[in-house]
């Protein structure tokens, strides 16, 4: 195996909401300091830094993921979504009017994690009923405590989505 | 004044922003040319730094500087006159040579990439001489010192009538109840971004009070407060962590400082950092004695409590102010110690005073009731304070007997099985405590400014910690304008604006919200008198302007009215006002007007499942009424009641903090080794009310404070329910299932 020494230079390729950004990066770099120092698409969030909170979570190829636990030189060709890249012209998604609607956050500092891990969430298929989306949501750790409207939040958000 | 925006769920006007990822915090911002500055920690909780080894972090390149003690600027004597609070502590780490907990900040790497900042974080070798250790808890119980700083805050000893041994009461309860540390963790680890202009310095910073970092930063570094330009966009979460402003704030600055013009630099805690950098709430151990008449009137209330604090100074954690407050007693015994050790400083923590009071307090009043045979409800009744028990002073109001009675009601308490049910492998059980918090009114200032356009903008410098000012304050502002809140612009977060007091204590909306109204009230006025009307008979409503008619009856077809357009082509100008809510006397803060006791108040009810095999403990259902005064805005508040019960459950059945003794330092220092609140702890049955009042003794809004209030009390109803459910009084918190297995 090669060794990667610190400063370590490599190429990688994603798909950014949509955008193709080929770049040649440190080799240590997150796909979420990515994001936020690259990019900066600072929607997704730095709580912890090490899988515990959720607030960084992303889509990676349609899948949730803690954008912190993922090396950026791990998912060479790979599709990423943010939260920025949720709202189509303007127009906000379903999810997004949801968390609005149902009042599902305060500080809103967790709120992009909740919003792209409820989005899997239902594309999962894991919104049966309230209780099966508290289980699947408990990834993302929301210190303000707007847990029942969140729940309240992807339930509604499920519906309209599947419809 | 116009109702239709006051009271009603109005949405947050920053909810769009919240949910795009718009909002910006701190940690957001990425000024050209920033430096990474990554703390190192001192690995041992006691010693003196002898040599810092910095040749291996200088060597990796990217790396621009390590700094360590000498190489910061010494702080400027006027910090000395810096109170502590809002100074969160006198301590300054990098300084000199003394350490004095674990992960005390003994060197700052900087570099052009967070990578290269952080890998050479991990090579700096810090050579300590250790010194022996005193773990907190183990510490001698002692006087905390009145010299300066926390222990001044409120008396730490009181006697209300004659010390009455509660042993000779016909009923008598006596015991101990212990919590231990909990830390804030706002999901926003604390961050700041400091760049320095010339002379001006420039902080973007993760706080609760824009003006406290501004007078600490020039005090720090001897400059004129307006060469300190603060601003606080959003804030992840505070709780009270970043209520004070703590040494890695001036540190940054300090930082900023030496790394000169064009260098901004960018320091964000990492969560290990949240435990050591910043404070938390102390273990406390609670001596509550209770003496009653046969028929459960109070004769005497005995409550003594420790705190743990650090060896540098003593925090002190008030929680008897809930002994002095709840229950009619003619005689009340309240004393504060405390357990110095090697930890960093404890910090008011989400619910400060009351909720380790109520926790006490509201098991105690629970064993009490059990001992006289007496419901728990019935209990409360019995000893409703209708003055404050400490001072016989009246309430500014006070409306708990309708909060017991509507709380009862809709929890179904009355025609509960008591005792407990079964169901399946669970035991059911019903329990209920006391919700109240102390009032704090800080005073503050706002500006109106209406444009050529009619055009509103609100300027006031609160921060939006997440409670819901954003929202709020352009609400009050609407309801005199006649305008839809949504039309109001509102700037904060920002040390330049007129100066908001603190969101913290529960105080934001006491003081921002009555100088908000009265900024309303002037520009009204000033319309008024550019339509060359009397100010005493307009209104306001739809943009339009309009003079009652002669029967004062508002908008009646006699009334006049010119668009607010109008008025304006009219002045030729923009309008601009200040409104402000001074206090008596000028102080920068107090507990409500002097003559009256003001506080708010709440009843809560939850149904707990135990399961006696596993010692599982569930939340099946929660019910909180409240008596707070004026609710501005339900939506909000019931959010905020809501997250208040979370952290109550947190607190009564999921969080500590372990201190390690054998290494001194806190055994987990992120979010997985200490348990927290999730999505999946919490039923969709949390049920909130409000009891329909307005304080008029509290502030000219009507309104008090809830942010803290509602997390007061859903410890004791917790523990109270469990015994409930299975006849386990459980008095150290966390209920874990250790404790529930070994019955208490």
């Amino acid at each position: 195996m090669n060794e990667v020494s610190p400063g370590h230079t490599v190429r990688t390729a994603v798909i950014v909401n949509g955008e193709q950004v080929d770049l040649d990066h440190d080799a240590r770099v997150t796909l979420l300091d990515f994001l936020r120092e690259n990019q900066g698409l600072t929607g997704a969030k730095k709580g912890c830094n090490r899988g515990e909170c959720g607030s960084c979570t992303v889509l990676v190829g349609g899948r949730r993921a803690n954008a912190c636990m993922v090396l950026l030189a791990g998912i060479d060709g790979a599709e990423v979504t943010t939260v920025e890249g949720l709202t189509v012209d303007g127009e906000l998604h379903p999810m997004q009017r949801a968390f609005v609607d149902h009042d599902a956050f305060q500080c809103g500092f967790c709120t992009p994690g909740q919003i792209m891990s409820a989005v899997a969430c239902v594309a999962e298929g894991h919104v049966g009923d309230d209780g099966e989306i508290r289980e699947w949501m408990s990834g993302n750790i929301c210190r303000c405590s707007a847990y029942p409207q969140i729940t309240a939040a992807v339930a509604t958000a499920a519906k309209e989505m599947r419809s | 004044m116009n109702v239709t925006t006051m009271g009603t769920g109005v949405r947050r006007l920053d909810g769009p922003a919240k949910v795009t990822g718009a909002a910006m915090f701190a940690a957001d911002h990425r000024p050209t040319g920033t430096l990474h500055a990554v703390l190192v920690g001192s690995p041992v909780p006691a010693g003196s730094l002898t040599h810092l080894d910095t040749t291996a972090a200088l060597a990796v390149p990217g790396v621009v500087a390590v700094l360590g003690p000498g190489d910061l600027p010494r702080p400027d004597p006027r910090l000395d006159e810096v109170s502590v609070p809002p100074l969160a502590t006198r301590f300054l780490p990098l300084q000199d040579d003394r350490i004095c907990y674990h992960g005390q900040a003994v060197a700052v790497v900087l570099a052009g990439s967070l990578q290269d900042a952080e890998h050479a974080a991990t090579l700096v070798r810090p050579h300590i001489a250790p010194a022996p250790f005193v773990v907190p808890a183990d510490a001698p119980v002692r006087d905390a010192t009145t010299a300066e700083g926390y222990a001044q805050l409120m008396p730490l000893t009181e006697q209300v009538g004659e010390p009455i041994d509660p042993r000779e009461a016909p009923v008598h309860v006596a015991a101990t109840y212990a919590q231990p540390d909990r830390h804030n963790n706002p999901m926003e680890p604390s961050a700041i971004v400091a760049e320095w202009d010339g002379d001006t310095l420039t902080v973007t910073d993760s706080v609760q009070h824009v003006y406290a970092v501004r007078d600490t930063l020039a005090a720090a570094l001897g400059l004129d407060q307006e060469k300190v330009l603060v601003r606080s966009p959003h804030t992840g979460g505070g709780f009270g962590a970043k209520a004070f402003v703590w040494p890695h704030e001036i540190i940054a600055a300090q930082v900023a400082w030496v790394m000169g013009p064009g260098r901004p630099v960018k320091l964000v805690l990492t969560r290990a950092q949240m435990y050591a950098m910043v404070g938390y709430q102390p273990a406390m151990w609670h001596d509550v004695a209770l003496g009653a008449a046969g028929n459960g009137s109070l004769i005497t209330v005995r409550h003594d409590a420790v705190n743990t604090t650090a060896v540098t100074e003593d925090y002190v954690e008030f929680a008897t102010a809930t002994a002095l407050s709840l229950y009619a007693s003619p005689s009340i015994s309240t004393s504060q110690r405390v357990r110095r050790g090697h930890v960093n400083l404890p910090t008011f923590m989400r619910s400060p005073l009351d909720g380790p009071g109520t926790w006490a307090l509201g098991s105690a009043i629970d064993e009490l009731a059990h001992a006289a045979g007496i419901d728990p409800l019935d209990l409360r009744l019995i000893n409703h304070a209708d003055t404050e028990p400490a001072t016989g002073k009246p309430w500014t109001s006070k409306k708990l007997v309708q909060a017991y009675g509507e709380a009862a009601r809709r929890f179904g308490w009355r025609t509960r099985p008591i005792g407990g049910t079964v169901d399946g492998q669970w035991r059911i059980g019903c329990g209920m405590a006391d919700a109240t918090q102390g009032q704090f009114r800080f005073p503050s200032q706002a500006r109106l400014v209406m444009d050529r356009t009619a055009t509103v903008t609100l300027e006031v410098g609160f921060t939006d910690i997440g409670q819901g000012p954003g929202t709020v304050f352009p609400q009050v502002a609407a309801s005199v304008l006649g305008l839809r809140p949504e039309q109001i612009r509102v700037k904060y977060g920002d040390a330049r604006l007129p100066f908001a007091g603190p969101t913290y204590g529960s105080g934001t909306t006491i003081g921002v919200g009555a100088a908000v109204l009265d900024a309303a009230q002037r520009l009204r006025g000033e319309l008024a008198r550019i339509a060359g009307w009397p100010a005493d008979e307009v209104s306001c409503a739809d943009g339009r302007l309009r003079r009652d008619g002669s029967q004062r009856v508002p908008f009646s077809r006699t009334d006049e009215d010119i668009p607010f357009t109008a008025l304006m082509a009219l002045h030729g100008g923009e309008v601009a006002v200040e409104g402000s809510f001074a206090l008596p006397g000028g102080v920068p803060a107090d507990a409500g007007p002097a003559e009256y006791a003001t506080r708010t108040f709440g009843a809560v009810f939850v149904e707990v499942a135990v399961d006696p095999e596993l010692g599982l403990l569930r939340l099946r259902r929660a019910t909180g009424v409240y008596s707070a005064g004026r609710i501005v805005n339900e939506r909000t508040a019931r959010s905020q009641m809501i997250g208040g019960i979370v952290w109550g459950w947190g607190m009564a059945a999921l969080e500590a903090s372990t201190f390690e003794p054998a290494l001194g330092r806190w055994h987990s220092q992120n979010l997985a080794g200490v348990a927290l609140p999730v999505n999946a702890d919490i039923p969709a049955a949390i049920d909130i009310a409000f009891i329909d009042e307005f304080d008029e003794h509290a502030g000219p809004l009507g309104a008090k404070g809830i942010g803290e209030l509602s997390a007061t009390g859903t410890a004791a109803a917790v523990a109270n329910a469990v015994y409930d459910a299975i006849g386990v009084r459980v008095r150290d918190l966390p209920i874990t299932p250790q404790r529930l297995l070994r019955r208490g």
